[in-house]
This record gives C-alpha cells, sequence and structure tokens, in this order.
C-alpha cells in the first residue's frame, strides 16, 4: 500500500506571525518555519500503519525550494521518500491552483490512500482535502477523529457538535484527521542520519502540466490587508479577598452582567 | 422557472440531525441580503424539504430550491456537491455561501474544484463594489484583517459560523424542486451516525456573545464544573483550553483557539489559563477580556480589559455570589 501524506511548512505559532503588507504573503523571514503540527500527525497515522503492516509512506509538499529542510523532518520521522513541489510561480497559490497542482503531483507518484490534517495552523481552510478527493475522484473521510485502516478500505469517526458519524469507503481514497489523533513520534539520530540517504524528489509545475500564470481559470486574489493594533493589557490587580467581588463590579460597570 | 433575481447569492442550507434548519442559516442568509438576492438550497432525505424551506424564508430566503435525496444520508459529501452544481447552473449566482463547518468545508471545496470556481475560506464578513463580492477575513488570530475577491465567475465562500450578525427580513414561502443528475463521483459511505442528545440550555460557543473559558488551571473534570456555574450565572457559553481539552475535562468542540473554535464575543472570561499564543489566536478579538490565574506572569494578562491575580477556587465563587446577589 501506498500512502501519501501532504505536510505544510507554516510559520510557528508560538512565535508573532506577520504578513507581508506589500504582497500579502507569509513573511517567512519573520518567525521560524515549522513542520505544521497537524501534518504531523497525519505522517504519524501513516508510520503506525506502517509499523505493523506492508506500506510505503511517501510525504509530499508544495512549498518554496528552501522549504526542503522542514519537509526533510518527515523523512527523519520515518518517511520512505519525499515529493516537493517547488515553483517560484506558485508563490502565493490560490487554492484552486495548490489542490489542481497536488492533485497532479499525487497523481504522478501513486497512490492508495491521502492523509493529510484537518486544517492547517496558517490557513485554516480546512478545503484542500475535499478538493483533491474530487480532483482525483476519490472518496473524502474528512475531519477523523479515529482512524482504521484495512488492505482494501479505510474507515474512521468523526465527531461533531450534533453527534458522531462512522465513514468507511474503498481505497483509493483521501482522508484527513483532526488532532484528537496522537501526539507523532520525535526523529532519533538514526531517522535523522538515514533521511539523508532516502529519495527526495522536487517538481516543478511544469513538470505536472500546470501553468501557475493561466489566466483562463479563476482564482482568489487578495485585494486588501491591513495590520489591526495590537491589543493592550488592561487593570490587573491581586487578590486580597475581594477579586471576586471586584470583578462583579467590573462587570456590572460595562453592562456585562 | 427562469425568473431568478438579477443578483442571485446562493446560500446552502444545513439541516440538524433532527431535520431543523442549522442555525448557522439565518448568518448565511444575513449576509447574502447585504450583497444581493439570497437563493437558498436545501438538500434533504424525502419529506424533510417542506420544514427546512419555510424556515429559511422567515430567515429571508427569496426563492428555496429544494433536493430530497436518500443518498443524502448514505454517502459523505458528494450527494450535496452535485445538487450544489445543479442549483449554481440554474441560478448563476454572483456568490455562493457555505458554512465554514465539516460539512460545509468539504461540499465548498468539492464544488469548487469541480467547477473551476474561486474559494475564499473562513469569511467574517461580506461586501460588494463595483467590480463584485468581496469577502472579508480575519487572519493569524485576528491580528490581520484580509479582503479578497474572484478574478472572475462566482466567489465561493465559506463563512465563519456566529461572525455575521446582519439578519435578513422574512420572505414569503416559493419552494422549487430541483431533480440533479448524480456525478457518479466515488464517496464514502456513512455507516451511522450517533446523535448527541442536545440536553443543554446553554448558548453555542460559535457565535457566543459571552464565553466562559476554563484551562488546566481548573485541575480536574469535577472541579471544570466551577466554570459551568459562572457560565450559567453570566448566560454565557463554556470554552476551554487544548489542555483542559486534552485532560479529558470537556469536549473538544469547546476549544477555543488556534486549532478550535475562533469567537469574537463582547466578554470573554478566561479562567486558570494561562493564554498562550494559540489560545489568544481564537479570542483576543473579543470587546472585553477579565482573566483569573494565580501566576501573575501569565500571558493571558497581556489581553486581559481586566485581570486579577488570584486562585479560582477563592475568587470564582465569590464572583458567582456576588452576581447572584445584585440579580435578587
Ligand atoms: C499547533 C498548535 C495548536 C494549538 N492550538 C490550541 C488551541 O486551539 N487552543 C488552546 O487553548 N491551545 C492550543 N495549543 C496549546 C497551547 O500552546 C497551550 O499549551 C494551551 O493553550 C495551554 O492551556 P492552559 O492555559 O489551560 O494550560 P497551562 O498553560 O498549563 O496554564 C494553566 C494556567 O492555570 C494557572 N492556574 C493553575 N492553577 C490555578 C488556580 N488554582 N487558580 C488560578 N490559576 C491557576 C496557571 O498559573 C497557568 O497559567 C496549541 C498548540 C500548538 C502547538
Amino acid at each position: 500500500m501506498k500512502i501519501i501524506v501532504i505536510v505544510k511548512e507554516v510559520p510557528d505559532t508560538y512565535g508573532e506571525r506577520k504578513l507581508d503588507l506589500e504582497t500579502g504573503l507569509a513573511d517567512r523571514a519573520a518567525s521560524e518555519p515549522v513542520l505544521d503540527e497537524i501534518g504531523e500527525r497525519a505522517l504519524e497515522v501513516a508510520l503506525s500503519h506502517a509499523d505493523a503492516n506492508e506500506a510505503e509512506v511517501v510525504v509530499m509538499s508544495m512549498a518554496p525550494e528552501r522549504a526542503a529542510a522542514t519537509i526533510r523532518k518527515g523523512l527523519a520521522m520515518g518517511a520512505a521518500s519525499a515529493v516537493q513541489v517547488a515553483d517560484p510561480g506558485l508563490a502565493g497559490a490560490d487554492l484552486g491552483l495548490t489542490a489542481r497542482t497536488l492533485a497532479a503531483a499525487i497523481r504522478k507518484t501513486g497512490f492508495d490512500l491521502v492523509i493529510t490534517g484537518n486544517l492547517s495552523t496558517d490557513g485554516s481552510g480546512g478545503v484542500l482535502p475535499a478538493m483533491l478527493a474530487e480532483l482525483l475522484d476519490v472518496p473524502n473521510l474528512t475531519a477523523l477523529s479515529s482512524v482504521e485502516i484495512a488492505a482494501d478500505s479505510v474507515s474512521g469517526g468523526r465527531d461533531s457538535d450534533d453527534g458522531t458519524m462512522r465513514l468507511s469507503a474503498k481505497l483509493p481514497a483521501v482522508i484527513s484527521i483532526t488532532e484528537a489523533l496522537p501526539d507523532a513520534r520525535f526523529p532519533n539520530f538514526k531517522g535523522i542520519m538515514a533521511a539523508k540517504k532516502k529519495p527526495f524528489e522536487t517538481l516543478a509545475a511544469a513538470d505536472l502540466g500546470i501553468d501557475p500564470q493561466d489566466l483562463s481559470v479563476a482564482a482568489s486574489i487578495m485585494t486588501a490587508i491591513a495590520e489591526k493594533p495590537p491589543r493592550s493589557a488592561g487593570v490587573k490587580i491581586t487578590d486580597e479577598g475581594d477579586g471576586g467581588v471586584k470583578i462583579a463590579e467590573f462587570l456590572v460597570e460595562n453592562r456585562l452582567a | 422557472m427562469t425568473d431568478y433575481p438579477a443578483d442571485p447569492i446562493l446560500v446552502l442550507l444545513e439541516a440538524t440531525p433532527t431535520g431543523e434548519l442549522a442555525k448557522s442559516a439565518a448568518g448565511l442568509l444575513g449576509a447574502a441580503s447585504l450583497i444581493g438576492t439570497p437563493v437558498a438550497l436545501a438538500v434533504t432525505a424525502a419529506g424533510r424539504s417542506q420544514a427546512i424551506a419555510e424556515q429559511a424564508a422567515a430567515a429571508g430566503a427569496e426563492r428555496v430550491l429544494v433536493v430530497e435525496t436518500e443518498a443524502v444520508v448514505a454517502r459523505l459529501s458528494v450527494p450535496i456537491a452535485d445538487a450544489l452544481a445543479a442549483a449554481a447552473a440554474v441560478v448563476a449566482p454572483d456568490a455562493v455561501l457555505i458554512s465554514n463547518s465539516m460539512e460545509g468545508r468539504d461540499v465548498a471545496g468539492r464544488f469548487a474544484a469541480r467547477t473551476s470556481a474561486a474559494l475564499a475560506v473562513d469569511a467574517v464578513g461580506l461586501s460588494r463594489d463595483a467590480e463584485g463580492v468581496i469577502a472579508h477575513h480575519s487572519v493569524y488570530g485576528g491580528a490581520y484583517n484580509v479582503d479578497s475577491a474572484a478574478t472572475f465567475g462566482p466567489l465561493v465562500v465559506t463563512v465563519r459560523e456566529g461572525a455575521v450578525e446582519a439578519r435578513a427580513e422574512a420572505r414569503p414561502v416559493a419552494i422549487e424542486t430541483l431533480e440533479p443528475q448524480p456525478s457518479g463521483k466515488a464517496a464514502a459511505s456513512i455507516e451511522s451516525f450517533e446523535s448527541v442528545t442536545a440536553t443543554s440550555t446553554r448558548p453555542e460557543l460559535k457565535g457566543a456573545t459571552k464565553v466562559v473559558s476554563g484551562g488546566r488551571g481548573l485541575g480536574s473534570a469535577e472541579s471544570f464544573a466551577l466554570v459551568e456555574q459562572l457560565a450559567d450565572t453570566l448566560g454565557a457559553a463554556i470554552g476551554a483550553s487544548r489542555a483542559a481539552v486534552d485532560a479529558g475535562y470537556i469536549p473538544q468542540s469547546h476549544q477555543v483557539g488556534q486549532t478550535g473554535v475562533s469567537v469574537s464575543p463582547h466578554l470573554y472570561v478566561a479562567l486558570g489559563i494561562s493564554g498562550a499564543i494559540q489560545h489568544r489566536a481564537g479570542m483576543q478579538t473579543a470587546k472585553t477580556i477579565v482573566a483569573v490565574n494565580k501566576d501573575p506572569d501569565a500571558p493571558i494578562f497581556e489581553v486581559a480589559d481586566f485581570g486579577v491575580v488570584g486562585d479560582v477556587f477563592t475568587v470564582v465563587p465569590q464572583l458567582i455570589s456576588a452576581l447572584a446577589e445584585r440579580k435578587k
């Protein structure tokens, strides 16, 4: 079985994240780039399946050239190979172009199962898994908080405010997982050394028959961007036995209670 | 019927498991009414569309297109995407508005990919200028406001639940039945659905005007009841940090933050929450923030309008009785 895990380099959420006010793109120099945590959990789902079964795990990402080091972490964790679609023409790609490019790369690589995170921490779109499923003409099982992978099928549970849904599909399929699934393993020294020798394929848009400049396809574009002034701290008091009463007074004064 | 309004905005309605119109619909129809004429689509199991269509008209749908199919309870996403594609083909909308829910995101993704339409996600508002529909987004935890638009063609937009306050005026009920051709696209099977019995009379977290949240500082699932008591005193919804969710104090659907729900209430009360940047990302656009934490250096105080350095187990019970006292 061949499992492709889609991962993404994102600005570390522990730092201050900035957008470039000229281009509207993420200011990659402003914060530490990391592998998105949810993508690492997706990789963990694939690797723990591969630990006990016959499976080849490929990490794939569409990201600028310099993200290679971040993607390599997926190899150090245990993926067998990596595919990076890196093309200056794809900078600022909207969701449609991203989905078409990744779908072409997935098709070229070949797959039985594609695993992604449910939501990235930077875009928070959560639509990419369904877009990939549509373009690949396979089922989507999205936002799973439990996953069972079998030889020719995949199933899982999806929790929402309304209840729990059980989903299943024959492979090939695209699934996305939530952070209810376990934390990812850490790459160990052996893994980091082995990663250096693993296949790492870099593809350009043209290798996939994608023209990023194709204006005949509708795209979503950013038309304005503004930074909001940061919030400032207000009053801070230390409880001297009347902290609760003080809050009650504050709420009443501000017509909040 | 071909007499569609000149500026139609197609709104995908969602139904609850019990067949009621989902709460998100009023905001979607309200948003649509700001930028055009709301035309709604309901995709339901047999015999379920009439009630939903009536509720949608009351919430401002000029016309309700209905598709009744058993496939909607048997197969994920694809039957709704098929119905939406059929509705868009007849209505030729300027924009398609879909709830940014699990189901909504999947349908929006499939529909936009299938029709090669521009897609804008997690919008908190919509407007229109001479060139067309504009989606407004609040990104990086509310640090930036960003607008987006389509280069051409309809803009498909997922709208953050509870973010739009506008409401549309009620309309007379006008129903039209569609019978779309199934696309034959592969879909996952829905094996079962176990609904949680909604016994709670508390406000829903998404779109709540007041939120009381608890963190790891509450220490146990039993002590988390303190958060619930204050929430009930204030008529607030209940939120939590990821640490509180991970510790099993409360289900994940209450998580506020980066990877949870984003809220913008009038009042946000953080109890025993350190205020990690990922938590703040989901609540720092609240109008007023109150925090109780025993660590004077907790980062939550950097964004709090009123902070008390103290123990939640003494401060909060006193707060509850002070508020109860006033109500008498
Ligand atoms: C990719 C990613 C996404 C994340 N997404 C989210 C998210 O969506 N939401 C989220 O919340 N977190 C998220 N986190 C986790 C986040 O980094 C923090 O770990 C989490 O918010 C901490 O929760 P907490 O404040 O409850 O716990 P802690 O940081 O442990 O803080 C507990 C606080 O309680 C105080 N306290 C203890 N006892 C008492 C008492 N008796 N009285 C008063 N105060 C007391 C302590 O002083 C402390 O400040 C994410 C992390 C990552 C990496």
